[in-house]
C-alpha cells in the first residue's frame, strides 16, 4: 500500500468537503462533548467528596440509636470522651414549628437539639455571625433561611417548637453538606439539648434519632473501635458512621447519578454515528467513479480504502477533539444544574482520563459505524470508470462485514457497561439501543416500501414527486427517521416517566383523597383531637393506628443468632433491626393488591392459638426469606407477640398514602401501644392553614404533613431532576438534528442538480418548496411517531419494572412531542435546502452539466 | 508493449440469461502501433478495452501485456502493473472533481511511490504541452470539456506508459475541441512512442490510427492489420491527412 499517496488523497478529499467535514465532526463532537462533560463531572464529584466527607459527617466517628443510647453504649460514650476525644451529642427529630409573630400554618422541621462543638470539621456560617455560637447559650435557634420562608418569620421572633419556645438568633448560610432538596423537604432548626426536655416531644412513638459525635482524628484508632465493639453495637442496635462510610455512601450515589447521564450521553453519540454511518454510506456512493479510476489508474484496493479509512479516520478524531473540548468547558455547567442534588462543593477542573477516554470513544466508535459503508469500496471494479452502468456484482454478508458488525456489538455493548451504573443497566441500554434503532429501521424500510407501493397517483404532481422523494437513490429515509425517531424517542421517554411519576401524587380537587396527614397522635388524644376537627366541620377520611415494634425471632430463630450466623445467605441486617411500624386494619386499601396467601376472611385459622395473622410487603417477606405460613415474633414495647403470615402484598409506594410493610389482623394488638394517624381534606388552603395552626396549638406533638405542600416540594424536585436530564438529552436531540441536516447536505448536490432541471422545465420555487415540504413531513411524521410510539412502549416498562407503578399513556404529551419533532424537521430541511430553491437554475446546471 | 488477446469471449448474467458480449476475439498489438477499434454501439468496444486493460476479467481466454497473462494476477499485481505500465483516457474525461488540474495529473505519478518535486515539475510541464499552463490550480468544474480532456490527456501521460488505452476520447466533445483532443493525442503518442489502444465512432480520429479492428455484434468482421503486422506509421498518417473514410478496413 502506498501510505503516502493514501494520505496526500485523503487530504486534498477533505480539503474540498468542508461543508460535510464540519457536518460530521460536529456529529460526533455533539456526543463526545457530553460524555467528556458527564465524565469530567464525575470525576469532580469524586474527588469534592473525598475532599468533604469528613465535612459532611462532621466528626471522625458518629454512633445513632433510636431509642436513645443504651446503657453499655453511654458507658463506652462516657468512657471515649474521658479519653480525650472531643465529643458532642445531638437528638434530631421531627416537629411542627411556628412562629407567634403571625397566624401562619406551622411546619414540620427536622429539629437538632446540640449539645458540644458540633460539627467539629466543615465550615459553618450564620447571619449574624455570632449566632452560631450565642445560641447555645439560652433558648435561641438557628434556622434554615427556609424556615423563615416558609412561617413568614424573622430573626427575632419566636419559634414554638412542642411546648417550648425559642428566639432565632440567625439563619445558617453556610453548612457542611448542604443539599437543596433535603432543605426543601425538611428545612432545618438548631437549639441546644438542655431545652430539648422542655418541648416535651420526646414521647412515645416520635421518630426521634440520637446521636454521638466524635473527633477521632488518627482513623486507625476509628477503625479499632469499630473492630472492637461491632458486637455491641449489633446487640444495642447501635448505628455506626464513619468518614471511609460516608464516603463511599455517597460516592456511590452520586456516581450512579453520574453515570445514569452518562449513559444519556452515550446516546447522543451512537445518535451521532448513525449520522456518520449514514454520511459515509452516501458518501461513497458518490465517490464510486473516483474509486473506479484510481483502480484504472493501478491504485490498489487497499490504497484507495485507505484513502477514506484516513479521512473517516481524521474526521473522528477532529471531531472528537472538539467534542473533548468543549465538553470540558460544558462541565463547569453540570455542577449549577445538579447543584440541589449534590451535597458538596464541587471545583470542575480539567480531567486528563475524562478527555482521553472521551477522545478514544468517539474517534474510535466513529471509525468503527464509518468502516462498514467504507467496505463497499474494496467492491468497486475499475470498468465503473468505462462504463456507469456496471454495478458492483455481489452483495453477500463477507467475512469483513461480519467482523465490523461484531466489532459495533462488541464496542457498544463495553460502552454501555462502562458507562452504566451496573452491568445489567448497560446491557439493558445497549439491549435497548439495538431493539430501538432495529424498530426505527423498519419504520425507515416500511416507509419507503409504502411511498413505492402507494405512491399517491391521484396527488398533486409535488405531493408525488415528495413522496418518491423517499425512496429514490441516495435518499435521506433511514438515516433522517433513525436520527429524528431516536431523538424523539429518548426526549418523550423522560417526558412520559416524568408525567406519570407526578401523576401519582396528583391531588386533585374534585376528589375524595386526603390533602392532609395528622400523625404521632396519642392513644389519650384521639377523642379530643376527633372534636376538634368536627368542630372545625373537618370529618376524617381515615385513621390508623401505629404500633411500632422490632422483630425478635423468625420461625422461632432469635435475631441476633440469625446475625451472628455467617454460614449462608441471611437477611440483611437492617431488615431484622429497623423498627416497624406496624398496623391492623380488616381492608385492603387502594394502594395494595395481593399476591400471594389469602386475606383475614378466607385465610386458614392461624396454626396455634393465640398467634396472630399479618400480612407481609412482598419485598419486605423477600428480604427475610420467609412466606406464607412462616413466623415472626414482634417484640412490642417489651411485650412478645407471635405472628404467622397468611398472606404477601404488593404496595405502589408510588401514591402519597399511609403504607404498611406489616398489617395485623384486627382484634390482635388492639392492647399494645400505639400512636394514630388521621387523613383529612380541606378544600380551602387558608382554612387547612388554620386547622394546622389549631391542632398544634393545642397538641404540640401532632406532627401534619400537607400533601399539597408535599406535593409541590416533590414536583419541584423531579423538575430539577428532568432539567438536568434534559440537559443531556438536549444533546442527543443536537445531534439528531444535525444528522438532519447533514443528511440534507449530503443529497445537495443531487438536489441542486433536481431543482435546476424543474426550474428549467418551469417549476416555480413554490412548488420546489412543496415538494420539499412534503418529502420532510412524511420523514418528520413517520420517524417522530415511531418515536414516540417507543418512548410509550419504554414508558410502560420503566413504570412496570423500574418504579413499579400503573402506567397511565400521556397521549397530550406525546402529540405534542410528535407535532414538536414533525415541524422541527420541516423546519431544519427548509433552513438547510435554502440555496436549493433560491439559485438560478442556470449556475446549477452550468456547475453540474458536462 | 506488445498485447495478445487469444480467443477472448466475455459473457454476462442478465436477468437469469447468458449475453454473450464478445466471442472468439484473437489478436497482437505490436508495440508503437496505433490500433483503433470502431463498431456500432454495443458491438463489445468499451468491453473489450476493458479486457485489454486488465480492468476485469474474461468469461474464457486470455490477454497477454508484454508476455504476461493478466488473468494470471491478482488484484494488487495487476494494479501494480497498470500503475507501471497503462495509461487511460475517458469519454466521460473522469478526472476527479476534488483534485485540481495539476493533483489530477499527479495521481499516476504518485501511485507510483514518487510525488517529489521532479513529478511536480513533470506534471507542470505535460500541462504546458496540453496547453493549460495557466490553468494548474483550477479544479475540473472550472474547466471547459475540452480543457478538461486535454487535462486527462496529461494525466495519461504521466507515468509515461508503454500503452495508451482510449475510450472516445473525443466522443463528448464538439468538432472543434475534438479535433484539437485528437491533434494532442496522435502528437504525443509519437512523441512518447506509446503504443496506442482507442475505441471511437470518430471516422476521422479511426482513420489516423495505422490500424482498425472493427467489431459487430462482439465479433471482429474486419482487421486492417491482419495477422499482427504492423501498419507503417507513415502511411496511417498520410491516410489521415487525406481525410479517408474508416481506414478502408471495411
Amino acid at each position: 500500500m502506498n501510505a503516502r499517496f493514501a494520505l496526500r488523497m485523503a487530504h486534498r478529499e477533505l480539503r474540498a468537503h468542508r461543508r460535510r467535514v464540519v457536518v460530521y465532526m460536529a456529529a460526533i463532537a455533539t456526543g463526545v462533548a457530553a460524555l467528556v462533560a458527564v465524565n469530567s463531572f464525575r470525576s469532580d464529584v469524586a474527588r469534592a467528596v473525598s475532599r468533604d466527607a469528613r465535612a459532611i459527617l462532621g466528626a471522625d466517628l458518629e454512633l445513632r440509636s433510636r431509642e436513645g443510647f443504651t446503657a453499655p453504649v453511654q458507658a463506652l460514650i462516657d468512657s471515649l470522651e474521658a479519653a480525650g476525644y472531643e465529643t458532642a451529642r445531638a437528638i434530631r427529630f421531627g416537629s411542627m414549628a411556628y412562629t407567634t409573630a403571625n397566624r401562619n400554618a406551622p411546619r414540620l422541621l427536622e429539629v437538632n437539639a446540640l449539645e458540644g462543638g458540633y460539627p467539629f470539621y466543615g465550615r459553618v456560617t450564620t447571619e449574624p455571625a455570632e449566632a452560631w455560637q450565642t445560641f447555645r447559650e439560652g433558648r435561641r435557634a438557628v434556622v434554615d433561611p427556609a424556615v423563615l420562608v416558609y412561617l413568614g418569620a424573622a430573626v427575632g421572633d419566636t419559634l414554638r417548637i412542642g411546648d417550648a419556645a425559642f428566639e432565632i438568633a440567625g439563619v445558617l448560610t453556610e453548612y457542611p453538606g448542604e443539599l437543596g432538596v433535603r432543605v426543601a423537604v425538611g428545612p432545618r432548626v438548631f437549639i441546644p439539648r438542655a431545652y430539648v426536655e422542655e418541648t416535651n416531644l420526646l414521647r412515645f412513638g416520635s421518630l426521634a434519632s440520637h446521636r454521638a459525635y466524635f473527633r477521632i482524628e488518627d482513623t486507625r484508632e476509628v477503625h479499632r473501635l469499630i473492630e472492637a465493639y461491632d458486637d455491641l453495637f449489633d446487640a444495642e442496635r447501635t448505628r455506626v458512621e464513619t468518614v471511609a462510610e460516608v464516603e463511599e455512601e455517597l460516592g456511590e450515589a452520586l456516581g450512579s447519578l453520574a453515570r445514569f447521564l452518562g449513559l444519556i450521553a452515550l446516546a447522543a453519540l451512537l445518535l451521532g454515528c448513525v449520522g456518520v454511518a449514514s454520511a459515509v454510506h452516501v458518501f461513497v456512493k458518490e465517490r464510486t467513479e473516483t474509486v473506479a479510476l484510481l483502480r484504472c489508474l493501478g491504485a490498489r484496493p487497499r490504497t484507495v480504502f485507505a484513502i477514506y479509512l484516513i479521512e473517516a479516520a481524521a474526521l473522528g478524531a477532529g471531531g472528537a477533539a472538539v467534542g473533548a473540548a468543549a465538553g470540558t468547558g460544558i462541565q463547569f455547567l453540570l455542577p449549577a444544574l445538579l447543584a440541589p442534588f449534590v451535597p458538596v462543593d464541587i471545583e470542575p477542573r480539567v480531567n486528563l482520563t475524562a478527555v482521553v477516554g472521551g477522545l478514544a470513544l468517539g474517534a474510535l466508535v466513529a471509525l468503527a459505524f464509518a468502516l462498514l459503508p467504507l467496505l463497499r469500496i474494496r467492491e468497486v471494479t475499475p470498468l465503473r470508470a468505462l462504463r456507469r452502468d456496471f454495478a458492483a456484482r455481489v452483495r453477500r454478508l463477507e467475512p469483513w462485514r461480519a467482523a465490523v458488525l461484531a466489532l459495533l456489538a462488541a464496542g457498544i455493548t463495553a460502552a454501555s457497561i462502562s458507562q452504566a451504573p451496573d452491568v445489567w443497566t448497560g446491557l439493558g441500554f445497549a439491549a435497548g439501543i439495538a431493539a430501538t434503532t432495529a424498530l426505527l429501521g423498519a419504520t425507515a424500510w416500511l416507509l419507503m416500501r409504502g411511498a413505492r407501493r402507494w405512491l399517491p397517483r391521484g396527488a398533486g404532481y409535488a405531493v408525488r414527486q415528495g413522496v418518491a422523494n423517499l425512496f429514490r437513490p441516495q435518499n435521506q429515509t433511514l438515516a433522517a427517521t433513525l436520527g429524528i425517531g431516536f431523538g424523539v424517542f429518548l426526549l418523550a421517554t423522560l417526558r412520559v416517566v416524568q408525567v406519570n411519576v407526578l401523576g401519582q401524587l396528583e391531588v386533585d380537587t374534585g376528589s375524595h383523597r386526603p390533602n392532609l396527614a395528622l400523625f404521632d397522635i396519642q392513644d389519650d388524644q384521639v377523642v379530643e383531637l376527633n372534636a376538634l376537627l368536627a368542630e372545625r366541620g373537618v370529618s376524617p377520611l381515615g385513621s390508623e393506628a401505629i404500633v411500632p415494634a422490632r422483630i425478635s425471632a423468625v420461625n422461632g430463630r432469635p435475631v441476633a443468632e440469625i446475625l451472628a450466623d455467617t454460614t449462608g445467605r441471611r437477611p440483611p441486617r437492617w431488615v431484622l433491626n429497623r423498627e416497624y411500624r406496624n398496623t391492623y386494619r380488616d381492608t385492603l386499601v387502594e394502594t395494595e393488591t395481593l399476591t400471594a396467601g389469602r386475606w383475614w376472611n378466607e385465610a386458614p385459622a392461624p396454626s396455634a392459638p393465640g398467634v396472630a395473622r399479618i400480612s407481609l410487603d412482598e419485598d419486605i417477606a423477600e428480604e427475610l426469606r420467609i412466606g406464607v405460613g412462616d413466623r415472626i415474633t414482634w417484640d412490642v414495647q417489651g411485650v412478645p407477640v407471635e405472628s404467622e403470615v397468611a398472606s404477601l402484598r404488593r404496595i405502589n409506594w408510588a401514591r402519597l398514602a399511609t403504607n404498611f410493610f406489616v398489617v395485623f389482623e384486627p382484634g390482635t394488638l388492639d392492647d399494645a401501644p400505639k400512636t394514630h394517624v388521621v387523613l383529612a381534606r380541606v378544600e380551602d388552603p387558608t382554612e387547612r392553614a388554620a386547622l394546622q395552626r389549631a391542632v398544634v396549638e393545642r397538641f404540640s406533638n401532632i406532627s401534619m404533613l400537607d400533601l399539597v405542600r408535599v406535593q409541590e416540594t416533590v414536583d419541584a424536585v423531579l423538575s430539577r431532576a428532568a432539567l438536568a436530564v434534559r440537559f443531556m438529552a438536549l444533546f442527543s436531540i443536537a445531534a439528531g438534528l444535525i444528522v438532519l441536516v447533514g443528511s440534507v447536505a449530503t443529497t445537495r448536490y443531487q438536489r441542486l442538480h433536481e431543482s435546476a432541471l424543474l426550474r428549467t422545465l418551469g417549476a416555480r420555487a413554490r412548488e420546489i418548496r412543496r415538494i420539499l415540504a412534503v418529502e420532510y413531513l412524511a420523514i418528520g411524521t413517520v420517524a417522530a411517531l415511531s418515536g414516540s410510539a417507543l418512548a410509550a412502549a419504554a414508558g410502560w416498562g420503566l413504570a412496570r419494572f423500574v418504579f413499579e407503578m400503573p402506567y397511565r399513556v400521556p397521549w397530550g404529551s406525546l402529540a405534542a412531542a410528535w407535532l414538536l419533532a414533525s415541524a422541527l424537521t420541516v423546519a431544519v430541511g427548509f433552513a438547510s435546502s435554502r440555496g436549493v430553491v433560491r439559485r438560478p437554475p442556470l449556475a446549477t446546471l452550468r456547475e453540474i452539466a458536462e | 508493449m506488445r498485447i495478445v488477446a487469444e480467443n477472448l469471449e466475455q459473457a454476462y448474467e442478465s436477468a437469469g440469461r447468458r449475453l454473450v458480449v464478445l466471442r472468439d476475439i484473437s489478436f497482437t498489438v505490436e508495440p508503437d502501433e496505433f490500433v483503433a477499434i470502431v463498431g456500432p454501439s454495443g458491438s463489445g468496444k468499451t468491453t473489450l478495452l476493458g479486457l485489454l486493460a486488465g480492468l476485469d476479467r474474461p468469461s474464457s481466454g486470455r490477454v497477454l501485456l508484454d508476455g504476461r497473462d493478466l488473468g494470471a494476477m491478482s488484484e494488487d499485481e495487476r494494479a501494480a502493473f497498470r500503475a507501471a505500465n497503462v495509461g487511460f483516457v475517458f469519454q466521460t474525461f473522469q478526472l476527479i472533481p476534488t483534485l485540481t488540474a495539476l493533483e489530477n495529473v499527479l495521481v499516476p505519478l504518485e501511485l507510483k511511490g514518487n510525488g517529489q518535486r521532479a513529478d511536480v515539475e513533470r506534471a507542470r510541464a505535460l500541462l504546458e504541452r496540453v496547453g493549460l499552463g495557466e490553468r494548474l490550480d483550477h479544479y475540473p468544474a472550472q474547466l471547459s470539456g475540452g480543457e478538461q480532456q486535454r487535462v486527462a490527456l496529461a494525466r495519461a501521460f504521466a507515468n509515461e506508459p508503454a500503452v495508451l488505452f482510449a475510450d472516445e476520447p473525443t466522443g463528448n466533445l464538439d468538432a472543434e475541441n475534438g479535433a484539437a483532443v485528437a491533434d494532442l493525442l496522435v502528437e504525443l503518442n509519437r512523441e512518447r512512442r506509446t503504443t496506442l489502444v482507442l475505441v471511437t465512432h470518430d471516422p476521422k480520429l479511426a482513420a489516423r490510427a495505422g490500424r482498425v479492428i472493427r467489431l459487430e455484434g462482439g465479433r471482429i468482421v474486419s482487421d486492417s492489420g491482419g495477422a499482427g503486422r504492423a501498419v507503417p506509421r507513415a502511411s496511417a498518417e498520410g491516410a489521415a491527412a487525406g481525410g479517408a473514410p474508416e481506414g478502408g478496413a471495411a
